[in-house]
């Protein structure tokens, strides 16, 4: 089954070719085309969880193939430990949001075209182990995305679409300048990213410094870490729901997806040396400002967008703090961040189709008239908060029992946070769903089939790892230790 | 190999053949009646079998022809096919276009034969009056041609500020070439070289000489500060001519540039270098002047909303851009160079045959023209021109992406860290007013009156055609790169 990554890469994109000749009114055509495209790639993500070995640190499934020889360009996917968990988030989101977008009823034929081609650019990304390839994907998902949002979008959707773009463009030129640099320095040149694993140590300190902070910047614009995250909020408002949730669920991920790859495993020496600033203080800030900027919030789409900003600075700490415990959480953080935001945001959805309107203030007492939405948005809540028993407890409870061993400080802070975030979502649960009905949404219809089915899949999931965690934390555990040892000798 | 003028002929092939079809094209153009019998099927023959004629010279030897006045080597083949093609695109673009409809025919194609009979020349002259005669040759051509308009006022005005910016800066580099002349006693490329490395000359005198020279050759390549004519006359000329003097003039200075300072100027040293000559320090001028090029063409195109005028300006970046492998002095530095003009080529020509059909239909030529041009009919060009203008910004899976891509591998590789950084925050500059076309086009709709957009079958065609290779060569470039490889190769001494 070697070519079972590159199917799942490309099938998406063989879909959004098959989307491009059907007819243009064939609306429903269209819409089965791209799910039935999507079904595969989560069937064999499932596959590849059964079949993967959590034993083994290496990258499996691994497949190779001339690229542009002269150039030593490959083409090499293979996933780990790391990865593995990205590609089941990714083809699940995907699949789920197939269905969330189902009401798009304008250009339906570009945006599902659209929608496949970012699938393939995503899946790309988080199998890519060559240099070269991972940029390509990396930048493959921009235009997509830029599409999406400006086309699809709310009101502001031009202003939030090419900011997105050109931030995402600042921190990818730097990127393109450090792989040519990492590709130059290494000997004989390659872009292999195992090769360039391997040759870690004869890369002088300095060079790993400039190199790491020019990664650093390309990857904290996508986590988005402070103060590079300002086109996040935007970007999420204006989006439609469907790719509020990818981008939320799976394009924040690639950040720190692309800090755990690149700048741990090839660039050690400046991990040890920079972690302290650039990911365990910046984490925590990240922390505190999220949940502070999201307590302010008016609109929920963008309170929900914040609390990402706070939720992912869980997992800058935790990786900053090479220990099993902590980095092990921030992985695990990032898959139950996935899974709770899209809850989140799917659910913003839903309210926002009935209401046309995501005041927080402009709502009350929906519990009465829209119960099974209600509890739904409990379970997501609460997960969100950290309630133990639901899956992101567990994640930031082992990023916290990691940072302690290192950062106390920083540790006390990170957990002070959970107080404000229980704050502004409970305040925010009170706000909307409890009190007093108001009369204007007396008769506002109840959550309906199509909607949970996009739902219950993810809250599922967030109720299983809250008590069984083991599920995922085996797979990434001995991948993540060997990132650890990597870098844990030049602290 | 040094050949006698009969032997060269065989050579020659490729402009002769050009001859004879500009002199078909003069001369059918008196005695034919029927036109439209006449002009662009002659003008594509003449070119198709002019490319046939270069392509067999592929592989051939090096030779010295017409007594050292022009060589024959693979740097030379590749420059005449790349002009060969850019003139077939430019008869296919003219055929479909409204403002070529109007004038003389005849003279029309032999004028643009003939401009190519002169690049073909620039690129193989190893001479320095060669290399002023085939310049000059092809400037005067293209003054006719961006004021082939007669009735057009825009393009009379073009054509002249063309003629005086080309005037001055022809003048300046003529008496350059004196100065070479006066320090080595020689004309002939090899010589001077010879007399340079041998000899001692006065460092001082050669630099002014070459700053003299650059004025000439940064004239054609669009490179500031003698760039100020491109948007005036980008802007009047009809625009299958505007593409053409964009892509194929510039890439004629470009080979002109490269065979100057390269072969005759510096010296090959050890694994693919270039040493030039002490005390004459062109590259760190040219390295300036790549950084303020590109730099100074991005914040002009950002306030521009005449689309040619934008192109004009997006043009005058590519040239800094393309600038960057001139000055590493390596083989592959000029190798992503070549490499670059390639898919230049194929994303300028495209970006300005959407352009051209868009204003076949609405007369405009002006971004606002193309408001929701997606959603009013013309989905297919404006997803090519999406295509293009995401090229132009470097974005992959796309031709420019892979060309930038080299170019700044050349640059990293020789270790030029702040021209690579200029560079890459220059095209992130750029992205910002290619993505505002690409927002007229598909984010706002249309307000209703535009009127909507046909594409004719050999319009829609060629569109195709330039938007596949583009995004080909973004997945797949190992045969150009390696064509790009094998044609940095100079015949030398």
């Amino acid at each position: 089954m070697e070519h079972i990554l590159t199917l799942m890469t490309f099938i998406p994109l063989v879909g959004a070719a098959v989307i491009l000749c059907l007819p243009r009114d064939a609306h429903g055509l269209i819409k089965w085309t791209a799910a039935a495209a999507t079904v595969p790639p989560l069937l064999m993500a499932i596959w590849l969880l059964v079949n993967f070995s959590p034993s083994e640190a290496g990258f499996q499934f691994q497949q190779k193939l001339p690229w542009i020889p002269s150039f030593n360009i490959n083409y090499f996917v293979g996933v780990d430990g790391l990865s593995i968990t990205m590609v089941l988030l990714t083809a699940l989101l995907c699949f789920l949001c197939i269905f969330a977008s189902w009401g798009i009823d304008k250009g339906v034929k570009g945006y599902f075209a659209l929608f496949l081609l970012l699938d393939t650019g995503m899946m790309g990304v988080f199998v890519a182990l060559d240099f070269f390839l991972f940029f390509v994907f990396w930048e493959v998902m921009l235009l997509p995305m830029y599409f999406l949002i400006g086309i699809w979008g709310g009101p502001r959707r031009e202003y939030a679409a090419i900011k997105f773009f050109l931030y995402t463009l600042v921190g990818s030129a730097l990127m393109l300048l450090s792989i040519l640099a990492l590709y130059f320095t290494s000997d004989p040149h390659t872009f292999d990213m195992t090769k360039l694993i391997a040759q870690s140590g004869e890369f002088t300190r300095a060079f790993q410094m400039i190199v790491w902070l020019a990664f650093f910047i390309g990857f904290a614009i996508k986590i988005p870490a402070f103060p590079f995250h300002t086109w996040l909020p935007d970007a999420h408002v204006e989006a439609p729901t469907a790719i509020s949730v990818i981008l939320a669920g799976v394009l924040l991920k690639m950040g720190t997806y692309g800090i755990l790859r690149v700048n741990f495993a090839i660039l050690p020496v400046a991990t040890a040396a920079l972690a302290f600033y650039f990911l365990a203080a910046l984490g925590a800030w990240n922390i505190v400002y999220g949940a502070l900027c999201a307590m302010a919030q008016k609109d929920l789409k963008k309170l929900v967008a914040y609390s990402s900003i706070s939720h992912m600075g869980y997992v800058m700490l935790g990786m900053a703090t090479f220990t099993s415990q902590g980095i092990n959480g921030a992985v695990l953080q990032m898959f139950n961040h996935g899974t709770v935001t899209a809850m989140l945001f799917l659910l913003v959805g839903v309210i926002y189709d009935r209401a046309h309107h995501r005041d927080i203030d402009g709502f009350g007492g929906l519990a009465s008239v829209m119960p099974v939405y209600t509890g739904v948005t409990a379970v997501a809540f609460m997960a969100a908060l950290g309630l133990p028993g639901l899956s992101a407890f567990i994640s930031e409870v082992l990023v916290l029992l990691g940072a302690w061993q290192r950062y106390p400080a920083l540790t006390a802070v990170g957990a002070t946070a959970v107080i404000l975030t229980a704050g502004y979502m409970l305040w925010t649960m009170q706000r909307i769903w409890l009190g007093k009905l108001n009369e204007k949404y007396a008769s506002i219809p109840e959550i309906n089939g199509r909607e949970l089915f996009t739902l219950l899949p993810l809250a599922a999931i967030v109720l299983v790892l809250g008590v069984f965690p083991q599920a995922i934390l085996n797979l990434m555990q001995s991948s993540l230790d060997q990132l650890n040892r990597l870098v844990l000798p030049h602290l | 190999m040094d050949l006698s003028p009969t032997e060269s002929l065989r050579y020659f092939l490729p402009e002769l053949v050009l001859v004879a079809g500009i002199l078909a094209l003069f001369v059918g153009d008196l005695f034919v009646r029927r036109k439209e019998l006449l002009g662009e099927w002659v003008a594509l023959l003449g070119l198709a079998a002019s490319l046939l004629a270069t392509s067999r010279l592929a592989g051939a030897p090096d030779a010295w022809l017409f007594n050292r006045m022009v060589v024959n080597d693979q740097f030379a083949v590749f420059f005449k096919v790349v002009f060969a093609l850019a003139a077939i695109v430019t008869v296919w673009m003219s055929l479909g276009s409204r403002e070529i409809e109007h004038v003389n025919q005849g003279e029309y194609y032999g004028l643009l034969l003939s401009s190519t009979l002169g690049m073909y020349v620039m690129a193989s002259a190893s001479n320095l009056l060669m290399a002023y005669l085939s310049l000059e040759f092809v400037s005067l051509t293209s003054y006719v041609l961006t004021g082939t308009l007669r009735h057009n006022r825009r393009s009379g005005e073009a054509s002249l500020k063309y003629l005086i910016y080309g005037g001055v800066a022809s003048g300046t580099m003529v008496y350059g070439l004196s100065w070479i002349f006066g320090l080595t006693g020689s004309m002939d490329y090899a010589a001077i070289n010879h007399a340079l490395f041998q000899g001692h000359p006065n460092t001082l005198a050669l630099f002014i000489a070459s700053v003299l020279v650059l004025t000439g050759f940064g004239f054609k390549i669009t490179a500031v500060p003698f760039h100020m004519w491109a948007p005036d006359v980008y802007t009047g000329a009809p625009i299958p001519v505007t593409a053409f003097l964009s892509v194929a003039s510039k890439a004629a200075g470009f080979a002109l540039l490269m065979r100057f300072f390269y072969p005759a100027l510096s010296r090959l040293g050890a694994s693919g270098t270039w040493e030039f000559l002490a005390g004459v320090d062109w590259p760190q001028l040219v390295l300036v002047l790549s950084m303020v090029t590109m730099t100074l063409g991005n914040f002009a195109a950002l306030q521009q909303t005449n689309l040619k005028r934008l192109l004009a300006y997006s043009s005058i970046a590519h040239a800094g851009y393309i600038l960057m492998g001139f000055v590493v002095l390596s083989d592959d530095g000029l190798r992503a160079m070549l490499f670059y003009l390639v898919t230049y080529y194929l994303m300028n020509m495209g970006a300005f045959l959407a352009v051209m059909i868009v204003a076949n239909s609405t007369g405009r030529e002006d971004i606002e023209g193309l408001r929701g041009l997606a959603w009013r009919g013309g989905a297919v060009p404006a997803v090519a021109m999406a295509v293009f203008l995401f090229s132009l910004a470097g974005i992959p899976p796309l031709a420019g992406f892979i060309g930038k891509f080299y170019l700044f591998a050349a640059v990293i590789q020789q270790k030029f860290y702040l021209l690579a950084l200029v560079g890459v925050l220059n095209s992130v500059l750029s992205l910002y007013y290619y993505a505002r076309i690409v927002r007229t086009m598909f984010l706002d709709f249309p307000a209703g009156g535009e009127g909507t957009v046909a594409v004719d079958m050999s319009n829609g065609i060629l569109l195709w055609l330039l938007t596949g290779c583009t995004i080909v060569l973004g997945v797949y470039w190992a045969p150009v790169i390696d064509l790009a490889n094998r044609s940095v190769r100079f015949i030398m001494g």
